[in-house]
């Protein structure tokens, strides 16, 4: 597979609306957001601040109903406007997807074997007997014990956490270039959690698969993302490498996201709470979504903020950034 | 003094099929001891399937338990009945992690508070609606959603609906099973202020389970850490965070997502997964996995020991290593 040096997966001013009784939902407002080869980037927000639409979009996998705008590139194709028969072809060879539950993407009929050989052989002229060598040695890379054994069996006699190394393993059979995992951890335990991450790291050194990783978990992007981007209310608010993420967050709603984890201040402390309620994306306030619950928020806020930075400090949309350089003192 | 709450060498099993000369169990809990003080809090974690949900709920009465006790201010629970075992359960109040399943889908939340008011025969009719309004109040809603049905509220105002129905018997002791898991992390932060404020205010005891460490850790200064139905390490939360003395428990600690990229996953993670319950390992249930087992984990099954102050590990390989004699 031929690599481009420029970005693996580029989403332009993106929007995906779709219609309900209280009218459109805006659940992606204007995304640009570039996924560079290599990187782990994640896409880190509360639940409903549109996440998964996003990576749907990027799949072409929203429901007829959603009314997209903007481009998704991959390469140099934009996938907001290839015919569904296209798109079939790249997805599962050239951009792959994981989901939070594993056994939505395993047929519970089937052998778990024959569906990582089916995905190879739904994309490359091989034979039967190639595919099972390939699908064989992918589930041992992707860290199944006595995989031939394994092979034969169907996803229920397998845990949540096998059946999600299955899912990447046929996700990665024909070694995609993009790799969205849109929280593949958050239906396992912890320790299961750390395994998959670690496995999704090394994978991405070894192959070089750029992967943008969907969480809500901002443990999970600490623990392995190089850059994340935050969303709130259907829009980007910022985005940044991970240390000046969690060590000068700019946006004050990922300011405030971080000191609301339990965990990280004084035991028994009084947690930071962000007041008031995320917006309905029927009817979202006009320019900065964030405002409302903003205790920075000023008149300007009501004119929309724009993205913007550099690649030393990463980029924000704010008219009132918390600093950068500004030494983070313990309050 | 003794504590509010004991629970003494606790057992409790599910038939899992076989035939009935050959039944198969789940051993869900097996021989576990806690005791929670007037006013306190114990973190309970471990991993799905651990068996946290079932010692709550045996604590409750919703399961008799198959061997041990569970002694609630003094008195075996096992053996209340009529008034006292009513006067029980008034004065222990579950929260559960979605109150949807709690929540009658027909009734206005308000009337699901006032019927748990009701149920405990707590005052009269008039009162009652005051008593509601004073109960949204304390869990910090506007009393006017009383009118709203629990599909028409979010999840954190489900929640502290749930609460409040909790509060409404003025319990002395909550069972709170993962009562923030199912919350976004600024619904959780509100939550988790909820229950300490009223922790404090009202001298509550609360049995904090959690799959989260990071909350436990936050919430409780004590904790009890369970693998595959067993007690394997307690004593202070934050001793045991910092330096954790199971192997078992040391795995879970390493493999904490903290938010903080300067404290990233150093070791490769605890290998393999829990095994079933049905048959677990004999000896010490974690020796397949641990990194420093001996022989004998495979027959002996570990006792709790003195690892540090106010602090038990169920394994006698480290207990040697920490338990110095004393000069
Ligand atoms: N198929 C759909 N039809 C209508 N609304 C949808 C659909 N999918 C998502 N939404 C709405 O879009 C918003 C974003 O949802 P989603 O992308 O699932 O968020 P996240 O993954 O961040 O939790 C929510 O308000 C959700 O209700
Ligand atoms: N009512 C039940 N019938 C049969 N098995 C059960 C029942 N409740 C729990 N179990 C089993 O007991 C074990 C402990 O479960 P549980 O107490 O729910 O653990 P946790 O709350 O730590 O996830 C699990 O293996 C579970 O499948
Ligand atoms: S733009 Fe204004 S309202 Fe939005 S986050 Fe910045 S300061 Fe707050
Ligand atoms: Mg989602
Ligand atoms: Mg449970």
């Amino acid at each position: 597979m031929t690599r481009t040096t420029g970005p693996a997966l580029a989403l332009d001013d993106l929007r995906v609306s779709f219609p309900s009784a209280q009218g459109p939902v805006s659940a992606v407002d204007g995304v640009s957001l570039e996924l560079r080869p290599d990187e782990i980037l994640g896409l880190v927000g509360e639940s409903g601040c549109g996440k998964s639409t996003l990576a749907n979009a990027a799949m072409g996998l929203l429901p007829e109903s959603a009314e997209v705008s903007g481009a998704v590139r991959l390469g140099d194709r934009d996938l907001t406007i290839l015919a569904e028969r296209d798109l079939r072809r790249i997805r599962g060879d050239e951009i792959a997807m994981v989901f939070q539950d594993p056994s939505t993407s395993l047929d519970p009929v089937w052998t778990v074997g024959d569906q990582v050989a089916e995905t190879i052989r739904a994309h490359r002229d091989v034979s039967r007997r190639e595919a099972k060598a390939r699908a064989l040695k992918l589930m041992r890379e992707v860290g199944i014990p006595s995989a031939e054994q394994r092979y034969g069996e169907p996803p229920h006699r397998m845990s949540g956490g096998m059946k999600q190394r299955i899912v990447i393993a046929a996700a990665l059979a024909n070694d995609p270039a993009v790799l969205i995992a849109d929280e593949p951890t958050t239906a396992l335990d912890v320790t299961i959690q750390a395994q998959i991450l670690q496995l999704l790291d090394g994978l991405r050194q070894r192959r070089g698969t750029a992967v943008l990783l969907i969480t809500h978990d901002l443990g999970v992007v600490a623990q392995v993302c190089d850059r994340v981007a935050v969303m709130y209310a259907g829009q980007l608010v910022e985005v940044a490498t991970t240390e000046q993420i969690f060590s000068h967050p700019a946006h004050p709603y990922t300011e405030a996201l971080l000191r609301a984890v339990p965990g990280t201040g004084e035991p028994g402390a009084e947690l930071t709470v962000i007041p008031g309620q995320v917006p309905d994306l029927a009817a979202p306030p006009v320019g900065c979504r964030f405002a409302p619950r903003c205790p920075f928020a000023t008149e300007e806020c009501s004119i929309r903020p724009p993205l913007e930075g550099d690649e030393a400090h990463g980029a924000v949309a704010c008219w009132h950034p918390r600093s950068r350089d500004r030494e983070v003192t313990a309050r | 003094m003794s504590a509010l709450l004991e629970v003494q060498g606790l057992v409790k099993r599910f038939p899992a099929g076989g035939p009935v000369w050959r039944r198969r169990y789940v051993h869900a809990v097996s021989d576990v001891d806690l005791s929670i003080g007037r006013g306190q809090t114990l973190g309970l974690v471990g991993e799905s399937g651990s068996g946290k949900t079932t010692v709550g709920r045996c604590i409750l009465g919703l399961y008799r338990p198959d061997e041990g006790l569970v002694r609630f201010d003094g008195r075996d629970v096992a053996g209340l009945r009529g008034s006292t075992l009513a006067e029980f359960r008034r004065r222990v109040q579950p929260v559960f992690q979605d109150p949807y399943g709690s929540l009658d889908p027909r009734w206005t939340v308000g009337r699901s508070v006032q019927e748990s008011l009701e149920a405990h025969r707590i005052g009269s009719v008039q009162d009652r609606r005051d008593r509601v309004r004073e109960l949204f109040a304390t869990v910090g809603l506007d009393p006017a959603l009383g009118d709203r049905h629990p599909r028409n509220l979010s999840g954190g105002q489900r929640q502290r609906v749930g609460i409040a129905a909790a509060l409404a018997s003025e319990p002395e002791l909550i069972i709170a099973d993962e009562p923030v898991s199912a919350l976004d992390v600024s619904v959780q932060a509100q939550i988790i202020n909820l229950l300490q404020r009223l922790g404090r205010d009202l001298g509550l005891a609360v049995l904090f389970i959690s799959h989260d460490l990071g909350v436990v850790e936050h919430v409780s200064s004590e904790v009890a850490v369970m693998y595959l139905g067993r007690v394997v390490e307690t004593g202070p939360t934050a001793a045991i965070l910092r330096a954790p003395e199971h192997p078992y428990t040391r795995a879970l600690v390493e493999a904490i997502p903290h938010p903080d990229p300067s404290r990233r996953f150093r070791h490769a993670s605890l290998a393999g997964e829990i095994p079933s319950p049905v048959d677990p390992p004999s000896g010490c249930a974690f020796h397949p996995r641990c990194p420093i087992a001996q022989a004998s984990c495979r027959i002996q099954v570990p006792e709790l020991e003195p690892v540090g102050e106010d602090h038990l590990a169920a394994c006698p390989v480290v207990a040697r290593v920490t338990t110095r004699p004393t000069t």
